[in-house]
């Protein structure tokens, strides 16, 4: 490859909001439920049914377009798309399209290069389809509406972005701030969140964009990577080779690490967009907006800054806690209990991680409570159990959101305390030892650690290894 | 007494002084349908058994004292393109020849609610598209002033079956003429409110931004009374208006004095029969004489009414229709190979002709490179013709002209020429354009015996003075069925 090339990238992100009901009925949004089970006359298209537009759409919606700094259309519009496909059931969907209710925003990425700001053309709101479910017995296809009406908004930004890297930043970026705002638990491999990425590739210097397409199912972060490598190589493939590039919508096949033709802009639909005559504008008046804006909620960024000022806990640390809103909250709840940010944040680093590691489990899994992480913490600021037992009980915090108190009494694990009765054990266990006390003596000093061991298994583990270490150097130097 | 003759609030005060039973009037109402139905085709389908059923049942609620409003006991049709919950509901269309709906339109809930008997299903045009009631599958309605004329449409077969006596009132829908233009036909009286005044949850929509449902009867106490008990807000639709007051009736006076009548220059020119335009300027003279002010004037962009009326409701239409694939209700053909092939067919056999025509003529003017110079245009004429409206309600009160050029065309005369047949539209569809509300009341007969409709017009929410104007000229004649010669 002789000339350089570079890669411009755009994507259009879709993402699920949290609200409980869709976005044009009062049918619940719960994922699951038996087919057609969360449906009604509106949802699959019956004769002479009618939208409603569900007001916490249009709420997420603007909080998601204060957060990514873009401007508010105040007087915003529902438009019709048309196109026939079954798990549409009005063989429309209603989405915007000259009237978008949020325009020109950016969001700023940080990635090895530095900080870079990626433009968003618009969000716009609309509506989920059903889903096609063939079923091979019968050989037919069946329709389940449940889905059906679901509230999206749609992400669309601008050509910003010019490597896998950066684009990860972006989704991350985005991922951040609305799980933050609670609009959405944004989770790529469950589809509430969904991006299509718009690539194109043209020599470094060009002032104009070479042809474009558009790769859809891409269900992870690393899909996306391996996408838009394998694309970037195509295209410049294609174009070193004396090809052209053709406007088409691609899809990914992960396990094969390749993507197909789908359709190509000449059989592209006509959508024959209009206004649906059947909602009436949304008008957001300058009240509505002051409220929402009012009601944002501490986002990353903020938070981040305030958690350096107000906890004192190290950067690395602050920049992991506050990468899952969830766990952010576990650890503000806990050290509301506890007081004792330290503490908390190496529990959350160290052996939540492992845990979660271990159980390849995202944060937003987590299911103990702060309370119970709390005593735990207590319990051994208290010194009421050593460190090792202390990660035992961890262990069935994490998993089983077990009351570590109530746990400790019932299997006896508290640290023996009583120092007369530590002191016979290890007087017993050094007469028991001469030899390591005699190597002790002649300056072997580590063989202090086999009679603190000896101790602890004595003690079945329930004494505090420091008073155990006193003690024993007590009567070593004697 | 001859139970038939009587007009609706007539037929409940009887019901309700125990001088007749619902199950009388009802079996009244189905032994005409016996008697004339095969002459007239007014419905799609007549449901005896629930009718009768429903009688039982409200009488009962009459008789303990639950049921006391001014239309209950009283058997109501119902046009073919409100759903209700149980009953076939077609659009008079092949496509939906086999459609119950899971719920009923709020229209007629409300009238349900006020105890009226649903005896069937009135035929129209398919989907509402048409002038004449010839473009039903299931037969062309026939005019009972004479049955070689249409009966208008789309509401035709809701304005013969209370012509023919074969219902004591009916409910149509309005998109751009389809209730006021066959009451004109048939020589009933029916009402299009403004737009947002009765739901249209349930109204199986033709174009969405103009569709009203309304009342169609023998007289103006009728059709106020009725738009009293289905009007209502309805927060399933979002166009739905919560109004400051439904009490129509109120405006049941005999008093035009001082009333300030406009009458549209721009409506009496060229293409106007001269019979119709002799019985309406007479109507005008009627109610001058009463006291009322009447004044010509010029309306304005009369012309462009209809080609901004067939881009819009056709554009609506074609996605509005676009549910209708043979996949979740309805007609599905049999003949297909694959998922594009069974919509094909099943929407080319599904549709008639009228239909296909307005669904590709909408497809065209939302194409794109077509939206700004068709749909576009055709959205800015409309608000332009709003305004024309606007002034002349700063001057008048109520605007009077025909309902229609001329009396019902004989059948088979219109389809041949659509061209024409949607020029016949050309007084009703502006007041759908504007969302205006307008009523139609007979106002005497052509020398071929065929009914004259005099259109009243009024300004949005202003109900109460077409109703007002339509009452004191209603007093100046007599009703007249067609049976009645």
């Amino acid at each position: 490859m002789s000339k350089q090339y570079e890669t411009v990238i755009g994507l259009e992100v879709h993402v699920e909001l949290a609200t409980k009901t869709k976005i044009f009925c009062s049918c619940s949004t719960e994922f699951g439920g038996a087919p057609n089970t969360h449906t009604c006359p509106v949802c699959t298209g019956m004769p002479g049914s009618l939208p409603v537009l569900n007001k916490q759409v249009v709420e997420y919606a603007i909080a998601v377009g204060l957060a990514t700094n873009c401007t508010i259309t105040q007087n915003c519009k529902f438009d019709r798309k048309n196109y026939f496909y079954p798990d549409n059931p009005q063989n429309y969907q209603i989405s915007q399209l000259y009237l978008p209710i949020c325009r020109n925003g950016s969001v700023e990425i940080e990635t090895e290069a530095g900080k870079k700001s990626i433009g968003i053309h618009e969000i716009h709101m609309e509506e989920d389809a059903g889903k096609l479910i063939h079923d091979d017995w019968d050989d037919c296809s069946l329709v389940d509406f449940n889905r059906s009406g679901v509230p999206l908004i749609e992400i669309v930004s601008e050509p910003d972005m010019r490597s896998a890297e950066e684009v990860i930043a972006y989704l991350d970026k985005l991922r951040l701030i609305i799980q933050y705002l609670g609009a959405s638990d944004c989770k790529l491999n469950e589809g509430s969140m969904r991006a299509d990425v718009n690539l194109s590739v043209r020599e470094v210097g060009a002032t104009e964009f070479g042809t474009r397409t558009e790769m859809k199912n891409l269900n992870s972060f690393k899909a996306i990577a391996r996408a838009i490598e394998a694309e970037r190589e195509r295209q410049i493939d294609l174009i070193e080779s004396g090809e052209q590039v053709i406007q088409e919508t691609r899809r990914w096949d992960d396990t094969k690490e390749y993507s197909y033709a789908m359709r190509s802009k000449e059989d592209a639909q006509d959508y024959r967009y209009f206004p649906d005559p059947d909602l009436v504008p949304v008008v957001i008046s300058d009240a509505w907006l002051e409220d929402i804006r009012s009601r944002q909620p501490e986002l990353r960024d903020e938070k981040m800054e305030r958690y350096a000022k107000e906890y004192g806990i190290p950067e690395y640390d602050i920049s992991i806690i506050t990468n899952s809103k969830h766990l952010a909250d576990i650890f503000e709840e806990t050290v509301a209990i506890c007081n004792n940010p330290k503490k908390v944040s190496n529990w959350l680093m160290v052996e939540t991680m492992r845990l979660l590691k271990e159980h390849d489990m995202d944060p937003e899994d987590i299911r103990f409570s702060p309370a119970n992480l709390a005593k735990l913490i207590h319990l051994t600021e208290t010194k009421a159990i050593n460190s090792s037992v202390a990660k035992e009980v961890f262990e069935q915090i994490f998993a089983e959101n077990i009351d570590p108190e109530q746990y400790v009494e019932e299997k006896g694990l508290k640290t023996v305390n009583d120092e007369g009765a530590l002191r016979s054990t290890i007087e017993k266990i050094v007469e028991a030892n001469p030899q390591s006390v005699e190597d002790y003596r002649n300056g072997k000093k580590k063989a202090i650690g086999f009679l603190v061991g000896q101790t602890m298994k004595e003690m079945k583990g329930k004494a505090d290894p420091g008073m155990i270490n006193q003690i024993l150097t007590e009567i070593l130097e004697q | 007494m001859d139970l038939l003759k009587l007009t609706a609030v007539e037929l409940a005060k009887k019901i309700k002084a125990k001088e007749v039973t619902v199950m009388e009037a009802t079996q009244a109402v189905l032994d005409q349908i016996d008697k004339v139905e095969s002459q007239i085709n007014s419905y799609v389908t007549v449901d005896r058994e629930g009718a009768l059923a429903k009688a039982k049942e409200v009488q009962k609620l009459i008789d303990d004292g639950t049921l006391t409003g001014p239309l209950a006991g009283v058997p109501v049709a119902i046009k073919d393109n409100m759903c209700t919950e149980g009953i076939l509901t077609t659009c008079s269309s092949k496509i939906l020849e086999n459609f119950y709906p899971t719920y009923s339109a709020e229209a007629v809930c409300n009238l349900e609610k006020a105890g009226a008997v649903i005896i069937g299903k009135t035929n129209m045009d398919e989907f509402a598209m048409g002038s004449t009631t010839e473009t039903s599958a299931y037969g062309i309605t026939r005019n009972p002033w004479n049955t070689e004329h249409v009966p208008g449409g789309s509401s035709g077969g809701s304005c013969t079956a209370v012509a023919a006596n074969e219902c004591f009132f009916a409910l149509g829908s309005d998109t751009g003429g389809s209730i006021r233009q066959p009451s004109s036909f048939c020589g009933v009286t029916g009402i299009k409110p403004t737009y947002g005044t009765i739901s249209r949850y349930g109204l199986i929509a033709y174009g969405s931004s103009l569709d009203q449902i309304g009342p169609v009867a023998k007289d103006v106490t009728d059709c106020a009374t009725i738009l009293e008990v289905v009007s209502s807000y309805d927060k399933k639709d979002s166009t739905s208006v919560q109004r400051e007051e439904y009490n129509f009736t109120e405006a049941l006076v005999d008093d035009v004095k001082g009333m300030k009548i406009g009458i549209p220059k721009d409506y009496f020119g060229e293409g106007l029969d001269c019979e119709v335009k002799e019985a309406v300027l007479n109507a005008a003279k009627e109610l001058e004489k009463k006291g009322a002010i009447i004044e010509e004037f010029e309306l304005g962009l009369v012309d462009y009414a209809i080609p901004a009326y067939y881009v819009i409701a056709a554009a609506e239409a074609s996605s509005n229709l676009a549910r209708f694939d043979g996949v979740k209700y309805g007609y599905r053909s049999e003949d297909f190979d694959g998922l594009h092939s069974m919509y094909k067919t099943t929407r080319s056999q599904g549709f008639g002709a009228e239909v296909k025509r307005r669904i590709m003529l909408g497809s065209f003017v939302l194409s794109s490179g077509y939206y700004d110079a068709y749909y576009l245009k055709a959205l800015k004429t409309k608000a332009l013709i709003k305004q024309e409206f606007d002034k002349a309600f700063a001057k008048y009160d109520v605007i009077l002209g025909p309902a229609a050029p001329t009396t019902a065309p004989k059948i088979g005369e219109s389809l041949s020429d659509p061209i024409k047949m949607y020029l016949g539209d050309i007084y009703t569809i502006s007041v759908n354009l504007a969302g205006l509300p307008g009523i139609s009341v007979p106002c005497g007969v052509d020398s071929k015996g065929l009914p004259i409709g005099l259109q009243l017009i009024g300004d949005c929410f202003k109900e109460k003075n077409i109703i007002r104007a339509a009452y004191a000229y209603e007093k100046t004649r007599e009703y007249v069925g067609p049976y009645d010669k």
